[in-house]
């Protein structure tokens, strides 16, 4: 099947403020009949339950943790992207886009991130109205840093922590509605299934983590703001608790699942130390700003780094991109560092890691100025590795960060089953093969605020509402599968933890889904991952019952959605037989070792359909047409 | 190294708790807390036994979600440390570690390591927020926030609503929690608006939660991973007598 992305026609400025003319709207005092469930609570589902409350509608918003303050968006560090051209150098509406497009590597629908560029300031005024402090000059005006990927400064910031402070604002946005009665907070409640009611989304199969209660929830419309899927690799700088069981579970009821092989590896992270590892640590790549990336020039050079004189060192991304230098995107940038551990020229213990060296910045700067601008981040660092990074570099080492793919949706960010919409980092729609760093929080928050509020009602103008009540059979139905799948999980009584098959999976993932994929390495995974499934169904243990607070059937679980989806990634990045953005097939690259796309056969959105537990997926594809951007090889030199 | 841990364990809010001892073996230095325990339990697993539940997400020391009274002290032994940051270099072989809940009565126990914070939503649910709606707001650079003013705004906003403040308090005051967002709003002209309505309320949701009162003792500020002061807790008392003089 042929899909269609239902892009207005027109110029690519026009398309939005189009669409917006011809949607249909609900009337002010019908909005209340209407319930819309929400899930998850990071900067997409906060802004989009907190938006559609304020607009009168019922709101149901759910999450895992124990307050919606907590989702992983919490943890983004460096800052926000938007068009403001504050400091007039030269940025626009359509730069940002264009920059958006050429970093995810020509693999994004234009008028989506077109789109995404036109609300971009408008999500700076709204988080300032909101009291989120953003960094100012001595004069009162906000304060622009730049990132990687852009030769301008259009990224706002709250020091190293501006998701938690967008997610606070957010969050303070979404419990004023609760507070207003238009949203009901269901935290500490996991979303495990999504019901169709006559091939529409009707709503949500969930459990609750303190009783362990299976329950349905009837909705008109249904919002999945999940997040990403990167422990699939185990070890990422995603939370414990990130998962892909929602969007996964969808995908088995009939959503499209686009581009999972689109994952991003983030330069700058803390390396592993151990086997116990159970998770990686990001570092701002706000830091490669100031911080200059080096490794020993000789193989096998075990000095201390301040031994190591100037001629010995090698700054290789300054050496290799020296337009962007530092600044490099990141799959650039991790696949370097990549490339230079396995010329043994990494360091630390492991030999997997690069230095990140502050030391001419303190130079130049004074440590007073390092300290006001990375201050939280050297404290993290020394918390977690007992080194101090204002005397000696950092040791750096790429880890999974963001996954660019994620369901199919179409302009409206709704996917193909009508009534389920998808935002966030939960869908594929922006960021093409590869992901721009301060973009993450902006899509999130544009989604939520200013675009569902518009494109959903269009949906729900031709729904009757309250249609569909949680005693329909198809609920009744749902929450048996669910029921059936934590008994059949707690009765294995095996000799594995879930974490023993989670650290395998992820193994698998690393080695061969990783960031340098083969042909061989690919059908490697698609091999191993079915065996590892299959001991995982007759070898794991989960104790405790279903009918209570059981991490360990929580994780079980996800895991076992992780253990089916690895395989739809592998499939995926097998199946797109060029290099693009994240997506690095060693087969096909430059001969300078950059990403080969092949525009010709595989400019296109891969939709994955689910054919059933055995059966193989099916692909569709949305062709990707651009208008507006010629097709360029993306340099960085 | 080896340890030697005093766990408390309740299955349920209703149940009555207890310590119990457990001995972590071949700990690394390089571990954090938390994995040493993912060790424990794994091994509990293996024994057929129940593992130990508590709260954790990032592990990196933002969501809040960590709450352990290590060895009395809430978050641990290192100061502007949540316990998901802490590692074991702190600790050497052959230590005792008492790992206990946040205690207070505003949070019940829920299971073992895990209480129930809701409390703390509510305070902020009484108006810890600006009521702006989405759209229809000025340009961001309309407002200007002399640089002072918004530093110390974000000096307060950093609070990770993780509760430690409660845990640590002889009262069990929530005053550090709700002085940080009182004070991060009050700063800042978008936040004016509604200040004296906002820290009256606020406050009375803090009592009707059964938090106590603030009577200086000043072990909120010394357990707070984030480095909230004192000082917001006189502000949001002034704050809170303007509001009334009114």
């Amino acid at each position: 099947m042929i899909l269609d992305g239902k892009c207005p026609p027109g110029p690519l400025a026009e398309k939005w403020d189009r669409r917006r003319q011809e949607m249909r709207l609900v009337n002010p005092a019908n909005k209340r009949k209407y319930k819309i469930i929400v899930v998850g609570t990071g900067l997409a589902g906060a802004s989009a339950a907190a938006s559609l409350g304020e607009l009168g509608y019922n709101v149901e918003a759910f999450c895992y943790q124990d307050s919606p303050r907590r989702a992983h968006s919490i943890a983004a560090q460096g800052g926000i992207n938007a068009a403001k051209n504050y400091p007039n150098d030269g940025d626009s509406i359509f730069r940002l886009f264009y920059d958006t497009v050429k970093g995810g590597d020509f693999r994004a629908r234009e008028a989506n991130v077109y789109r995404l560029a036109q609300v971009s300031a408008n999500i700076i005024d709204q988080c300032v109205a909101q009291g989120v402090p953003f960094a100012r000059d001595y004069a009162g005006y906000l304060d622009n840093r730049s990132f990687g990927g852009a030769q301008v400064s259009r990224t706002f910031y709250a020091r190293g922590q501006t998701g938690q402070q967008l997610l606070l604002g957010a969050y303070s946005a979404l419990i004023r509605q609760v507070a207003a009665g238009s949203v009901k907070l269901f935290p500490r409640t996991e979303m495990l299934d999504l019901v169709l009611v006559n091939g529409e989304a009707k709503g949500i199969t969930v459990r609750d983590l303190i009783t362990g209660d299976v329950r349905s929830h009837a909705a008109d419309a249904v919002c999945l703001c999940t997040g990403g899927y990167s422990n699939v690799f185990c070890l990422s700088t995603n939370a414990m608790g990130c998962n892909v069981t929602a969007t996964y579970r969808a995908y088995k009821k009939g959503a499209f699942f686009a581009n999972p092989c689109y994952t991003q590896i983030h330069p700058t992270c803390i390396p592993a130390s151990g086997d116990y590892q159970s998770k990686l640590t990001l570092m701002s790549e706000s830091l490669r700003n100031d911080g200059r990336v080096w490794a020993p020039k000789k193989k096998g050079d075990k000095r201390p780094p301040h031994e190591i004189p100037e001629e010995d060192r090698d700054y290789y991304l300054e050496r290799k991109y020296p337009s962007y230098g530092n600044l490099a995107p990141r799959d650039i940038s991790s696949r370097a560092a990549k490339e230079v551990c396995d010329e043994d020229r990494g360091v630390g213990s492991s030999g997997y890691g690069v230095y990140l060296d502050f030391a001419d910045a303190i130079k130049r700067l004074g440590e007073a100025k390092i300290r006001e601008r990375y201050g939280n981040l050297f404290e993290m660092y020394e918390r977690i590795t007992g080194e101090d990074a204002y005397r000696q570099p950092m040791r750096m080492y790429p880890a999974p960060h963001y996954t660019m793919g994620g369901l199919w949706v179409d302009y409206d960010l709704q996917s193909n089953i009508p009534g389920l919409y998808v935002l966030g980092e939960a869908n594929f729609s922006d960021h093409g093969a590869n992901r721009l760093g301060a973009s993450a929080l902006m899509q999130g928050l544009a989604d939520g605020y200013f675009i569902i509020p518009y494109t959903i009602a269009d949906y729900l103008a031709g729904a009757k509402p309250g249609a569909v009540t949680a005693d329909h059979p198809e609920f009744g139905k749902s929450r048996q599968e669910v029921a059936e799948q934590t008994k059949r999980l707690l009765s294995i009584n095996g000799e594995k933890t879930v974490n023993d098959f989670h650290r395998e999976l992820g193994r698998i993932m690393w080695e061969d889904v990783g960031m340098a994929r083969s042909e061989q390495s690919l059908n490697h995974a698609l091999k191993s991952i079915p065996v590892l499934r299959a001991e995982f169904w007759q070898n794991v243990r989960v104790p405790g019952s279903g009918a209570e607070l059981n991490q360990e059937i929580e994780k079980a679980g996800r895991v076992a959605d992780f253990l089916e989806f690895g395989e739809l990634l592998a499939r995926d990045a097998l199946m797109r037989n060029e290099s693009c953005g994240g997506h690095f097939r060693v087969e096909h690259q430059m001969p300078d070792g950059e990403a080969k796309r092949d525009d010709e056969n595989y400019c296109y959105v891969a939709a994955w359909e689910f054919k059933g537990a055995n059966r193989e997926p099916e692909l569709h594809k949305e062709p990707l047409a651009f208008e507006t951007v010629h097709l360029a090889v993306r340099s960085y030199k | 190294m080896n340890l030697t841990l005093y766990v408390w364990r309740q299955k349920g809010t209703a149940e009555q708790g207890r310590l119990e001892q457990y001995e972590a073996r071949d700990i690394s230095h390089e571990m954090s807390f938390l994995e040493m325990l993912d060790v424990v339990n794994d091994g509990l697993i293996r024994e057929g036994k129940d593992p130990i539940a508590f709260d954790h997400d990032c592990r990196e020391g933002i969501c809040g979600m960590c709450s352990q009274v290590i060895n009395g002290i809430p978050h641990g032994p290192q100061e502007r440390t949540t316990v998901c940051q802490l590692h074991m270099r702190h600790f050497k072989d052959g230590d005792s570690i008492y790992i206990e809940p946040w205690r207070a009565k505003a949070f019940p126990v829920v299971k073992d390591l895990i209480v129930d914070r809701s409390s703390l939503d509510r305070i902020i649910e009484a108006g810890g927020y600006t009521s702006a709606h989405t759209g229809g707001v000025p340009d961001a650079n309309a407002i200007l926030i002399p640089k002072p003013d918004a530093d110390t705004a974000m000096d307060a906003a950093e609070c990770i609503g993780c509760g430690a403040c409660v845990a640590a308090c002889p009262n069990g005051s929530a005053m550090l929690f709700t002085s940080a967002k009182v004070t991060h709003l009050a700063m800042l002209p978008q936040g004016r608006v509604e200040a004296a309505r906002r820290v009256c309320l606020m406050t009375e949701a803090m009592q009707r939660e059964g938090f106590g009162n603030c009577s200086n003792h000043y072990e909120c500020q010394a357990a707070c991973p984030k480095g909230i002061r004192v000082q917001f807790i006189a502000k949001l008392n002034r704050e809170f007598i303007k509001a009334r003089a009114r």
